[in-house]
């Protein structure tokens, strides 16, 4: 019998570029979920709002997508701290965020995809851009530049995060406020204003992650949807908050969901991310390297 | 109130409603009713985990379809009348429901939203690769036209309503019997203060699963004659976004503290829909419930019921 | 020698690297009045919680009542008739007052007894634990409706009406006036001489010290002092560990 080496190693190498891709989409929900405790189901929604942006920007002007995912870094960042002070004013403060806090969220997720179907209607949408289609080649292996490019910029985008949050004060008290409010109120720092701050990074890095998608792959207004599994199942695998253990679990989620589409076919692929999920939350819900 | 008499006068109400229904004689009526009867189940069975408990199920549509499947793989393997169905799909629900539970109530409240999320996701992607219950082609159920009742012959349309009416007034009876016993100031417990009640005596893990189980099972039941009302079952039909939003909706929009606001958000929603889905759209109406849904949350957090007893509050001198 | 209630034997608790309780050992008779002080920070509410179940310690291990409760959970140990009162107050906010203390009765004390309690004697029961506290009068308000110190008052009243044979009063009397203090001191009493025994921790050292028949000292997670109030007072280190 001959066993498709090919095969799978194409598919461990595919899953390891989607895993790169994977990080970008989860780093936000590191911040809001791990490090801010704040359950931001809609995160997706932002992602496919860039994914939405970057093919209009795209199609009219014919703006790289990746450019158009920078420039919207400081709008995205506007409407994540907006949405942020609702969500504190209505639920954090009246120690809602149980129950209407997640509501809030779902209904803001459902809005959004709902809201596209009704502007966008449900074909595919996707992007045109010089390095989509053309691959690279080493011997049987193929690394799709679409996918190669996503990757080096999802993890340079993790490094300049993972710098910012180590080495500046903002970041530094953002990594605070997620250990000990109490104390950064004492330190006459706003734990409020920090996590708007933080909040707004999060969604920020979604215009981003949404320019990544269209460049991966055709987007339609209930992607969102699939993205939620994984997120929280990167996520909570990697530790909340650990942004080394995000690596390690997108990786490790990519791989497995590539080789799964590879050897059983891709309708099974939602449900690897989604399995990984309960499955970490029954057995160890600190995750890999949880604290 | 007794819950006794309370249950009579529900009872009593039920079947008036479908006197009414009878008089009036529209089939049309019968469908949309169908409709807004199941939402009422639905809604209450959500509140029961959600507003009681305190604990968010994304999922229900997850339940909602492990009922619709059951019965479209009875309809295959072993045929049974609908309220067998009924009961066999409580009991799947239920046993779906106390598993999840198990896996996850021991986490946070948002690990279990969460988890149900995921749930959902996994059951569609297991039915929809699932050929003996037809996968994503969707199953054809053969049903009558009429039904044969001691020689009159009754529209099944009428038969699927006065199930599903049967299957709302239990629940109803069960949410309030629920409130004013034990169980329901346990439940309370769990919402305010998990740990003061872990503290007075509430075995909190056991409580959350009796409410994990007897909400899946509701949901589970309310899905049983699904494929026989629509004739054919799809899972995109059976997992649909529309019964995860409205289950929440309808509570946190009527109120989620006692058994009237689930009613109430499902009669009012329902209705609203139906006739949304008529004259506009069928997205649109879904997305009305969306802004709804943010608007009330951010707004009246106690919902209709709330507002009304703050305006009675505020009216007595 | 009777078996004490309560053994401590090594409890040992850790949140990362920060060392919250470090082997402590610790005896508690029955009926005995028992009085814990330390400074802020020292882990006297983290060893409540590991006695109690809402946190479980890592090593060393907890008997009450002759039996080994690691690893119970926390509703367990009520039952079990081990009580106690939060620092900061967390009542039911959706329930009255008087709810807030049928819940133990309801839960911890059927649990115990299986008894039937008729409505009539529940409601009857309620009264009784809100009367001790000064609080009957405010059976129907919700706890938004108090103030601080009536929070204190239902928070002890809660963890009493669980009918308790060990009662831990955590920082029940901050914030109180001084005939207010007196009150709940008398409650204590009154307690103990029904045979309950209790833990009081507390920084009002006047209450401590004419409370307490024991009197032990917690200091960064170890136990510096254990003995008769009087002497323990006058322990240059626990001097050093409360002048600095």
């Amino acid at each position: 019998m001959d066993f498709p080496l090919e095969l799978l190693i194409n598919a461990i190498i595919a899953g390891v570029l989607l895993g790169g891709f994977y990080i970008a989409v989860t780093v936000g929900i590191s911040i809001s979920f791990g490090m801010l405790d704040i359950v931001n189901i809609a995160h997706p929604a932002f992602i496919i709002l860039g994914s939405y942006l970057a093919y209009i920007v795209n199609s009219t002007f014919g703006l790289d997508p990746v450019l158009v995912g920078l420039l919207m870094l400081p709008v995205f960042y506007a409407l994540g701290a907006a949405v942020y002070q609702i969500y504190y004013v209505s639920f954090e403060k009246r120690g809602q965020e149980a129950l209407r806090g997640l509501a809030f969220f779902f209904g803001i997720l459902f809005i959004t995809e709902v809201g596209l179907i009704l502007v966008f209607g449900v074909d595919y949408r996707y992007v045109d851009a010089p390095y989509i289609g053309p691959t690279l080649r080493f011997a049987f292996v193929d690394l799709p530049y679409r996918m190669l490019i996503p990757c080096v910029l999802s993890l340079l985008m993790l490094v300049v995060l993972q710098a910012f949050l180590s080495h500046t004060y903002i970041g530094r008290a953002i990594k605070a406020v997620s250990q000990d409010q109490g104390a950064l109120a004492l330190m006459a720092a706003n734990p409020v204003a920090i996590k708007r701050i933080a909040f707004g990074i999060s969604i920020a890095t979604a215009a981003l992650a949404g320019a990544f998608l269209v460049i991966i792959q055709p987007v339609e207004p209930s992607v969102g949807r699939e993205y939620i599994g994984r997120v929280f199942a990167i996520c909570v695998l990697g530790g909340l908050g650990s942004l080394p253990g995000t690596v390690i679990a997108a990786m490790l989620l990519g791989v497995v969901e590539s080789i799964t589409a590879t050897f059983y076919g891709p309708s099974w692929a939602p449900a690897v991310a989604f399995g990984f999920l309960l499955l970490t939350l029954a057995f160890r819900p600190a995750g890999i390297l949880g604290r | 109130m007794q819950s006794r008499t309370f249950i009579l006068v529900t009872i009593a109400v039920a079947a008036a409603v479908f006197a009414v229904a009878q008089l009036v004689s529209n089939n049309y009526l019968f469908f949309a009713g169908y409709t807004v009867l199941q939402f009422v189940v639905l809604a209450t069975a959500w509140n029961i985990l959600g507003g009681y408990c305190g604990y968010v199920n994304f999922g229900s549509a997850a339940f909602f379809a492990v009922g619709a499947y059951s019965s479209v793989f009875l309809h295959k393997a072993y045929p049974l009348p609908v309220p067998a169905l009924i009961l066999v799909a409580g009991f799947i629900a239920g046993i779906v429901g106390f598993g999840m539970g198990y896996l996850t109530l021991r986490l946070r409240g948002s690990f279990f939203a969460i988890a149900t999320l995921a749930l959902a996701v996994v059951l569609q992607t297991l039915v929809t690769n699932w050929d003996f219950v037809g996968g994503s082609r969707g199953a054809y159920v053969i049903r009558p036209n009429t039904l044969d009742v001691f020689g009159y012959q009754i529209p099944y349309i009428e038969y699927l309503f006065l199930q599903m009416l049967v299957l709302a007034t239990i629940a109803i009876a069960t949410a309030r019997t629920i409130e004013r016993s034990r169980l329901g100031y346990g439940f309370a417990t769990i919402r305010d203060d998990e740990l003061a009640a872990e503290a007075a005596g509430v075995p909190t893990l056991r409580l959350k699963l009796i409410a994990t189980t007897l909400s899946g099972a509701l949901m589970g039941m309310a899905g049983a004659p699904f494929p026989y009302y629509l004739g054919f079952l799809q899972p995109q039909s059976a997992f649909a976004l529309e019964y995860a939003v409205n289950s929440i909706a309808m509570p946190m929009i009527g109120g989620t503290g006692s058994w009237i606001g689930p009613l109430i958000g499902a009669v009012l929603l329902g209705t609203i829909q139906q006739v949304a889905t008529v004259t506009i759209s069928s997205a649109v109406n879904v997305l009305i419930v969306g802004v709804l849904l943010v608007a009330f949350v951010i707004i009246a957090p106690n919902g209709i019921v709330g507002f009304v007893q703050n305006l009675m509050r505020k009216g007595r001198p | 020698m009777t078996e004490p209630l309560l053994r401590i034997d090594q409890v040992g608790k850790r949140f990362g690297g920060f060392v919250a309780l470090d082997g402590i050992v610790l005896d508690v008779a029955p009926g005995e009045r028992l009085g814990l002080i330390g400074p802020n920070g020292s882990g006297k509410s983290t060893l409540v919680n590991c006695i109690c179940g809402t946190l479980q310690n890592e090593t060393g291990s907890v008997t009450f009542d002759g039996r080994k409760i690691d690893g119970l959970a926390a509703h367990q140990r009520t039952i079990l008739g081990l009580a106690r009162s939060f620092q900061l107050p967390r009542p039911f906010h959706s329930l009255s007052v008087a709810d807030n203390l049928r819940i133990p009765l309801l839960y911890a004390v059927k649990a115990r007894s299986g008894s039937h309690l008729s409505a009539g004697q529940l409601n009857d029961h309620c009264v009784e634990y809100l009367r001790l506290v000064g609080l009957d009068h405010k059976a129907a308000k919700l706890p938004r409706d108090l103030t601080q110190v009536e929070m204190r008052k239902l928070e002890l009243a809660r963890a009493i009406a669980a009918e308790p044979k060990l009662l831990i009063a955590d920082e029940s009397m901050a914030g109180l006036s001084h005939s207010e203090i007196e009150d709940i001191l008398k409650l204590l009493v009154a307690l103990s001489e029904r045979g309950i025994t209790i833990i009081l921790i507390e920084h009002i050292m006047s209450a401590v010290m004419s409370f307490s028949q024991r009197l032990v000292v917690l200091v960064s997670g170890k136990k510096i002092a254990d003995g008769k109030p009087d002497e323990v007072v006058r322990n240059p280190e626990v001097e050093k560990a409360y002048l600095g």
